[in-house]
């Protein structure tokens, strides 16, 4: 059950938009195809719900192969970045025109669609035209018309792409809540990697058509596949093979053998935390994330010269940096151990 | 850079002053000509049953080529938007043909095509169907001049919407057919109103390719344009004056019932002004990916 897609490939002309990928959603979760753009996640998503078609590969939603089955029959509820609103109808009209597609009578609709502007909290704008409303309850709106006919699986296109940081914030955590309440399998898309931890249960990382790595958050953060996903998911810093977080980074005022030396160029301070941005000497550099405290008690300034330490590093070398088979990357970590700083930095 | 009072204004002036030398004042004098005399020799001419037949003509021209027109130029509209083929690039440029040539050529190619030595015309002869010299051949040379006007007026409107709003109707669950009429044809309402504006007053207006084909026969193949000019070289000015008048006004009429229309359905789309919202830019991004 839930969704499942086997070896898909999709080409536009020279572009390579999936390059023989495999995922498997679960039936009620809520995953999140997370990857920069051009990594094929809104193509892949577009594919499932029958609005592109496949080169190869299988679509299967529910059990049912619907590789074939046009959008039009796929029970799909899909919502655009930029709404794609009936701009002629009212908000009571879109909400209403997948139920007048399938007959129903006029009772009915109108019991249905003031439930679902209910539940997306727009009940008081169901005669508004979609001009007179703000992006967010735009996007509620287009929320409610894909649940109205209460499709097999609900398909989001970068849902919060189009709106200011406040408002997706908001939607986010209201999202996350109503999934809670419908368990409707659900898939959306991001290019932002904080959204995607807040309120996906999984993660799949995908880049230049390929899957990366899939799992939880936490899986991705822990244990990264390779390079890719560590620093596509979470900050990173590069020290040679090495790939440490920020918040592994270590600042000291005292060299040992397994620190390396720095110069201290700019020191900022966003709220609760501090970014200390340091060059190292052989030019490299990197930034290490420090609380207010211990910024105190190092007693750190601009231009001075102090000493870095990673608590945790990781090396990805030997390993490719994506699967070949490309299939349902497994969650297995490459972890390259708790390798120290190599002395050569 | 804002400009200074005077110069803004007599920009204003230039333009007034250019339009109403250009277009105004000949359509002025042609009202005042009309009306020199007061209402009754401009209705005695143009109740003259060969001033009526002509009227008849011309709206019956109206009546068969902006439908046809109006269906096929939409059709036309969506295959060249909405369907990528190699064929996209000659059909718009056929399209334009109409644009490009005068009427009077076009008059001449249907009376070669249709005409006693056509390839068509003495099989059609024989099957019974006059084309030239009648009204067939009248709608025909109509439906040519004007064809272009809903393909190039849609077309534009199609590309600005995108094809978001479509394809959220089938994922809701509609056929082609569905979100041809409930999403497509509501979104480019306005770009189909104009162009069937553009494509009436053509046909009205048609003289050139028309009087090649019809013969110009008084009472019979006579349009309202052919009829005006007639009455010109023979030197009644009052009937020429009023049929040019009645062109007009058929012309203003639709005119006026389309914007009518059109701002009734402007109306029912925006009863209220946005209020206690954060304004949001609309965006017309298109997706890449």
């Amino acid at each position: 059950m839930g969704i499942a897609v086997e070896g898909a490939h999709k080409r536009f002309g020279d572009f390579q938009a999936l390059d023989d990928v495999s995922i498997d959603v679960p039936d009620g979760s809520l995953t999140a195809l997370l990857g920069p753009s051009g990594s094929g996640k809104s193509t892949l998503l577009r594919a499932i719900a029958g609005l592109e078609d496949l080169d190869s590969g299988r679509v299967t939603i529910n059990g049912k192969d619907a590789t074939r089955t046009p959008a039009q029959k796929r029970e799909v509820g899909f919502v655009f970045q930029h709404y794609a609103a009936f701009k002629h109808m009212t908000v009571f009209g879109n909400v209403a025109f997948g139920l007048r597609i399938r007959k129903w009578d006029k009772a009915k609709i109108h019991d249905r669609v003031h439930e679902l502007l209910n539940l997306v909290q727009l009940d008081g704008l169901a005669e508004r035209y979609p001009d007179q409303l703000s992006g967010g309850q735009r996007q509620r709106m287009a929320l409610a018309r894909a649940l109205a006919v209460e499709p097999q699986v609900l398909l989001l296109d970068e849902p919060f792409g189009a709106l200011d940081a406040k408002v997706r914030k908001d939607l986010r955590t209201w999202l996350r809540r109503l999934h809670d309440e419908m368990h409707v399998t659900t898939i959306f898309v991001t290019h932002d990697q904080e959204e995607a931890m807040d309120v996906a249960e999984q993660l799949v990382v995908m880049n230049q058509g390929r899957v990366e790595q899939s799992g939880s958050a936490n899986d991705l953060y822990d244990h990264p596949a390779n390079e890719f996903v560590m620093s596509f998911v979470g900050e990173v810093n590069q020290l040679g093979d090495h790939f440490v977080r920020p918040h592994d980074m270590e600042v000291v005022l005292d060299a040992d053998d397994r620190t390396a030396e720095g110069l201290v160029q700019r020191i900022v301070t966003l709220g609760f935390e501090v970014r200390v941005e340091l060059v190292l000497s052989d030019g490299t550099e990197v930034w290490a994330q420090l609380t207010r405290a211990e910024l105190q008690r190092l007693e750190l300034r601009e231009g001075q010269i102090a000493y870095l330490r990673p608590v945790q590093a990781k090396s990805f070398n030997g390993s490719s940096p994506s699967d070949p088979d490309g299939a349902s990357t497994p969650l297995g970590s490459h972890d390259g151990g708790d390798a120290g700083l190599p002395a050569a930095v | 850079m804002t400009p200074t009072a005077p110069a803004k204004w007599g920009l204003r002036g230039l333009a007034f002053g250019y339009l109403g030398l250009l277009l105004l004042a000949p359509v002025g004098m042609i009202f005042y000509k009309t009306f020199e005399h007061g209402f009754g020799p401009p209705w005695e001419a143009m109740t003259s049953p060969e001033a009526l037949h002509a009227i008849q003509l011309t709206l019956l021209m109206v009546a068969v080529a902006v439908p046809l027109n109006t269906i096929f130029g939409v059709g036309c509209a969506l295959l060249l938007v909405r369907r990528r083929w190699w064929g996209n690039g000659i059909i718009d440029a056929i399209i334009n043909l109409p644009f490009a040539i005068s009427p009077i050529v076009i008059g001449l190619s249907l009376y070669l095509l249709y005409g006693n030595d056509g390839w068509f015309g003495p099989t059609l002869t024989e099957w019974g169907f006059q084309v030239l010299f009648s009204w067939p051949g009248m709608v025909l040379a109509s439906i040519f001049v004007s064809l272009p006007f809903v393909v190039r007026e849609v077309v534009p409107v199609l590309q600005e919407i995108g094809t978001e709003q479509e394809q959220a109707a089938s994922t809701l669950g509609a056929n082609g057919w569905q979100t041809f009429w409930r999403v497509t044809l509501p979104a480019i309402r306005w770009g189909v109103a104009y162009g069937i504006v553009l494509t009436t007053a053509r046909v009205l207006g048609e003289f050139g390719a028309v009087t090649i084909v019809s013969g110009s026969i008084s009472g019979e193949t006579e349009t309202l344009p052919l009829y005006v000019a007639k009455a010109f070289e023979q030197f009644q000015e009052e009937a020429a004056y009023a049929g040019a008048i009645v062109l007009a006004l058929l012309a203003l009429t639709t005119l006026l019932l389309m914007s009518v229309g059109g701002r009734r359905a402007k109306v029912s789309s925006n009863p209220v002004p946005s209020v206690a919202e954060v304004p949001v830019p609309i965006s017309n991004t298109k997706e890449g990916s």
